[in-house]
Formats: C-alpha cells, sequence, structure tokens
C-alpha cells in the first residue's frame, strides 16, 4: 500500500500526460525561458555551493574549530527549514531594506531581490547543505593516514588535499554535487518568496510548473515530466554509488 | 650519531618515554608486544605526533623540542615512513605513487617520473609501474612503499612492521631483498617488528620496548643469550626465571631452589631451554641434581614437538617430542617429574646495565 501510495501520483503524471503535444508544450516561450533559466540558475548554485561548501566541509571534518557544532547547526538548519521560511529570512538579510541588503543597494546599486542573482541565491541557500554533509561524512569516513603518508612525503596541506583527498573523496563529492544540483533545481518556496516569479529572470522551472497548472495544464505537466525524467536520471546515477559505498 | 633523541609522549592512556641514538647506516629494530609505543615512536620521529617533552636532533638540527616551542612539520622532516599496511594512495598508479614523494619536494613531473621508473626498476617492478595499488601483490605493494619512501632521499627510514601484512610464503623472500635494499641505503634506519627472525635478518641493533619504556637493548647476540623480560623470553621460546643466587646455590622468587653450575650472587636471572628440560613419570634416579614434583598445566603439540607448560612450584615450559608425549601420555593436570642439569642452567646478574 505504501509503495502504491508512493507510485500512484508518478503514475498519474504518466497518464494525463498529452505526448502527442508535449514537444510544443515544452517549447512555448515560458517553458523555455524556465529551463533556460532553471538550467542556468541551477549551475550556479551547485557551482557556489562547491566553491563555498568544500572548503567548510573540510574544516568541519578536520580542524578543531571551537565552535564547529554550532557551525555545523547553522549550515545543515535549511535542509530542515521550510524553504518559504529560508525565503522570508534572506528577505530580511538580502532585501532592500534587508540587514545587508541595504548596505549591498545603497553603496554598489546591488539589487538582489527580483534579480536572477536572487533565484541563485535562494537556491544555493537551500541546496548547499547537503553538498556540505555528503562531503563532511566522506571526509570523516576517509582513512586520515593517507593524509599523513602525503605529509610524510613531503606534501603540504593544499597539495595534499588536491592530490590526495579530492581524489578520494571523488565518488562522494560526485554523489553531492548531483543532489545539490538536483535541490537547487527543484527550489521553489525559497526562490518565489525572494526572488519572485518574473519570467526569464527568477520564474524557474517549478514556479512556472505552479503557475501553468492554473491556466495551461499541459504545459504544466510537460515541465514536470522534464523535472521527473531529471530526477529519475540523477538517482539512476547515485544509485550505483550509494550501494557501492554501502558494499565497500 | 644521525638521531639522537629523548622522546616523551602522553596520551591520555599511555606515555612512551625512551632515548635513543641511531648512526649513519645503522638498521635498529624496535620488539615490543602490542601497545608497547613501537608506532607512537616512530610517529614522533616523523612529526606525525608531536612531543610532550624531550628532544629529537637529526644531523643536528632540531626537529622537536616543546621546551623551545620548535616543532618542525611532517613534511619538512627527512624522514620517509613506510606504513604497517603501506597507505600506497589507491587513485594513483605505482609510478605516479614513487613519484608523489620528489614531486611534492618541488622536482619537475618529467625528472620526478624518471626518477620513480628507476626506483621501481632497482626494486624489480618496472613492469608494475602503470598497475594501481589494488592489482599489487602484497609483497609487490610493500616493495612500492619502500621505493616510494627512499625516492625521497630520506636521512632516517622508519619503517612500521613493514613484514606483518604479509603472507608467511613470502617473507622470507621480501626480507631478504629489504635488507638488500637497506644495504644499500646510507642513511639511518629504525624497523618496527614484532618479529625476531625480521629483527635477526636486518637489524645491526635490536630495542625492547614494553608499555611506553625501553626495557633492553644490544645486538642480536646480546639480546637473545642474556633476556631481561618475559617478553623476550618468551619471543625467544626460552624460560626465564628471577631469583637471587649465593654461590652454586639459586633461590626462586616462587619459593624453590635450584643448584647452579657456576657460581653467582645477588639478584640474577636464569634462563633455562626447553629441550633441556627432562620430563618423567617416577621419580628420577641418578645425576641431575635439581629435580622436583609438578603437574601438567598445558600441552600445546607444535609438529612433531610437543611444548609441556608445568604448573607449580616451577612455572616453566618443557619441550619434548610427539613421540615421548604419547610414551608419557601427559594430559592436562597428570602429576610428574621434572628436572634440569645445572649446568644447563644460564645465569646472569639482573643488575647490570
Amino acid at each position: 500500500m505504501t509503495v502504491a501510495f508512493l507510485a500512484i501520483p508518478l503514475v498519474g503524471l504518466l497518464t494525463k500526460a498529452s505526448w502527442s503535444t508535449l514537444w510544443s508544450d515544452l517549447t512555448t516561450p515560458v517553458a523555455v525561458d524556465a529551463l533556460k533559466l532553471s538550467l542556468v540558475c541551477s549551475l550556479w548554485a551547485t557551482g557556489l555551493s562547491l566553491v563555498l561548501g568544500v572548503p567548510l566541509a573540510w574544516v568541519l571534518a578536520r580542524t578543531r574549530l571551537p565552535g564547529r557544532n554550532l557551525v555545523r547547526a547553522l549550515t545543515t538548519l535549511p535542509m530542515v527549514l521550510p524553504p518559504v521560511v529560508g525565503g522570508v529570512a534572506l528577505l530580511l538579510a538580502f532585501g532592500r531594506d534587508g540587514l545587508l541588503g541595504r548596505f549591498l543597494y545603497d553603496w554598489f546599486g546591488i539589487q538582489l531581490t527580483f534579480s536572477t542573482a536572487g533565484a541563485v541565491l535562494a537556491e544555493t541557500f537551500v541546496a548547499m547543505p547537503f553538498l556540505i554533509i555528503t562531503v563532511e561524512a566522506a571526509l570523516r569516513s576517509m582513512d586520515g593516514r593517507y593524509e599523513e603518508a602525503a605529509a610524510n612525503l613531503g606534501a603540504g596541506r593544499w597539495t595534499t588535499f588536491r592530490r590526495v583527498t579530492l581524489p578520494i573523496i571523488s565518488p562522494s563529492l560526485v554523489a553531492g554535487t548531483a543532489l545539490t544540483w538536483a535541490r537547487a533545481l527543484g527550489e521553489f518556496g525559497a526562490t518565489i518568496t525572494f526572488a519572485g516569479d518574473i519570467q526569464g529572470r527568477t520564474q524557474t522551472l517549478p514556479l512556472a510548473v505552479y503557475l501553468a497548472l492554473q491556466d495551461d495544464e499541459h504545459v504544466a505537466i510537460a515541465l514536470s515530466l522534464a523535472l521527473l525524467a531529471v530526477s529519475v536520471v540523477v538517482l539512476v546515477s547515485l544509485r550505483g554509488r550509494w550501494l557501492g559505498a554501502v558494499s565497500s | 650519531m644521525t638521531l639522537d633523541a629523548h622522546v616523551e609522549v602522553t596520551l591520555e592512556t599511555f606515555m612512551l618515554c625512551l632515548d635513543l641514538g641511531v648512526a649513519d647506516g645503522e638498521v635498529v629494530a624496535v620488539l615490543g608486544p602490542n601497545g608497547s609505543g613501537k608506532t607512537t615512536l616512530l610517529r614522533a620521529l616523523a612529526g606525525l605526533q608531536p612531543l610532550s617533552a624531550g628532544q629529537i636532533v637529526l644531523d643536528s638540527s632540531i626537529l622537536d623540542d616543546p621546551s623551545a616551542k620548535l616543532l618542525v612539520p611532517p613534511e619538512q622532516r627527512p624522514c620517509a615512513m613506510v606504513f604497517q599496511d603501506y597507505l600506497l594512495f589507491p587513485h594513483l598508479t605505482a609510478a605516479a605513487n614513487v613519484a608523489f614523494g620528489p614531486r611534492s619536494r618541488g622536482i619537475p613531473r618529467a625528472e620526478a617520473e624518471r626518477r620513480a621508473l628507476a626506483w621501481l626498476d632497482r626494486m624489480g617492478l618496472a613492469d608494475k609501474a602503470r598497475s594501481k595499488p589494488g592489482q599489487l601483490s602484497g609483497g609487490q605493494a610493500q616493495r612500492v612503499a619502500v621505493a616510494r619512501a627512499l625516492a625521497t632521499d630520506p636521512r632516517l627510514l622508519l619503517l612500521d612492521e613493514p613484514m606483518a601484512a604479509l603472507d608467511v610464503s613470502v617473507r622470507g623472500s621480501v626480507r631478504h631483498q629489504l635488507r638488500r635494499h637497506l644495504g644499500e641505503f646510507g642513511g639511518s634506519c629504525i624497523m618496527v617488528t614484532h618479529d625476531p627472525l625480521d629483527a635477526a635478518a636486518i637489524a645491526d641493533r635490536l630495542i625492547i620496548l614494553e608499555a611506553g619504556h625501553l626495557v633492553q637493548q644490544g645486538t642480536l647476540r646480546e639480546v637473545t643469550t642474556r633476556p631481561r623480560t618475559g617478553y623476550v623470553a618468551e619471543l625467544l621460546g626460552l624460560n626465564l626465571l628471577r631469583g637471587r643466587a649465593s654461590g652454586t646455590t639459586l633461590a626462586l622468587a616462587e619459593g624453590t631452589t635450584l643448584q647452579i653450575a657456576d657460581p653467582n650472587h645477588g639478584d640474577v636471572f636464569a634462563v633455562i631451554a626447553p629441550r633441556d628440560i627432562a620430563l618423567y613419570l617416577d621419580p628420577p634416579e641418578g645425576s641431575p641434581r635439581n629435580t622436583w614434583a609438578t603437574h601438567v598445566a598445558e600441552v600445546h603439540l607444535m609438529g612433531d614437538r610437543a611444548r609441556v607448560l608445568l604448573g607449580d612450584p616451577i612455572g616453566v615450559a618443557a619441550e619434548i617430542t610427539a613421540v615421548a608425549l604419547a610414551e608419557l601420555g601427559l594430559t592436562d593436570g597428570a602429576p610428574l617429574w621434572a628436572s634440569v642439569k645445572a649446568t644447563q642452567i644460564d645465569v646472569y646478574g639482573a643488575d647490570s646495565e
């Protein structure tokens, strides 16, 4: 029954899809804009997560920074926080009248709300914890003596990280990146709250699906199928790694 | 003296404290039971475990001195380590593993690669240069690990149980090769092991470590003929007894006395080889002056020999042939008589050193 409960909505999505008009539905201006924007935003968010998240994961896993547990709690909070609340929080921090947003606007003329950058920020906020958690776990489970061996051979911290640590944790890094990307791609609540819903600028796929559902159900279903397809691809590509990680 | 170290490491449940000097070209074997601090000693010398107190001096430069707040990080020490399970980088080929050290020390890629191939060639592994560690046998992996360490041109080579991960069947040949490579190595070498055969084949000098302290050191011959702790005696398969000698009478700590051939005085160790202890079902008559009634505590069969552990009053092991064991019909708890000739008890002072 549980399986049915989980599977029937997907079956509904597949049976209700109008396969003959699928291509034309996906190529309507709204859909094309949303597809392009989602791709751009989610890739930026993933890139930002990698640049900011991997160093933090290393610090959490390898150093004895005081207050580490607090930092870890803070970084993983967005995973359990309702995304809408995240959006509100972002608005209060980076909005035009926000804590930091005020200075960004006054000093640099930067406005993040209602901008693509804002959508990227919202997606990063929600998705990055997945990367941090995966990479930190990988670093913790890795045999730290490989790093000692590298140091013993004369490698400094950076060389050790680049030539030994990263390659050894690469399976988890790939898994974490895929997970992060999938989460960023599906982000809805924080994006609509913080960045708004402007076609071609902040209207990502999930937002477009939600709106299309109200006037053009075909497009909504077509876009949903596109997202479902991406999810399935990510899941299949991760499955092998996860199973591999369990068995090794 | 190339290495001159006073090592003190205090960990939560353990303290390591010893003085250690190693000369150029000398190979020192460190033996000791598990948990005696052997690996901690190597880690301290490599800089992976900072000293709590003391000083490490290599070639007259200080590597670690907590009182002077001086600590050279591991990557800047000329100390290469061969880890117990080798820790070859799994994602790199054998050649890239060996080239890792030279490259990390700033040697250009091509030159580092050339050196790595030369080292693998010397180790007889030229055809394995492109293999990943997972594709190597235990003996091959060990040689790659030794090549990787030597390729950094270390002044001090640290080997942590280099044979422990190998099948017994290949240990002999690997040991032989290792001795050859260490012979060509000009620097100092410290090898941790708990196999006296490794020590016998490879080392110039032995250090026995127990519970973080140096309990005995000397050449192989000195240590094997004059064991000073139960651990060493057991390693060599000898019975070690402690007692007080006065003249040719030895009063054992257990409360009984034995007659010895050479007069001695004061606190002494007495060594008896198990095969020199004779066993009888009835009180023996004739020459041996040291005869006592006892019982069988345990019997261990080892091929065609049997080791019979005796109970009170003197807990020693006797070694007899399996045939003799069958003839005597010995089982656990069986009463019997033991005897040993005075000339077969080797007695030496416990206070020297």
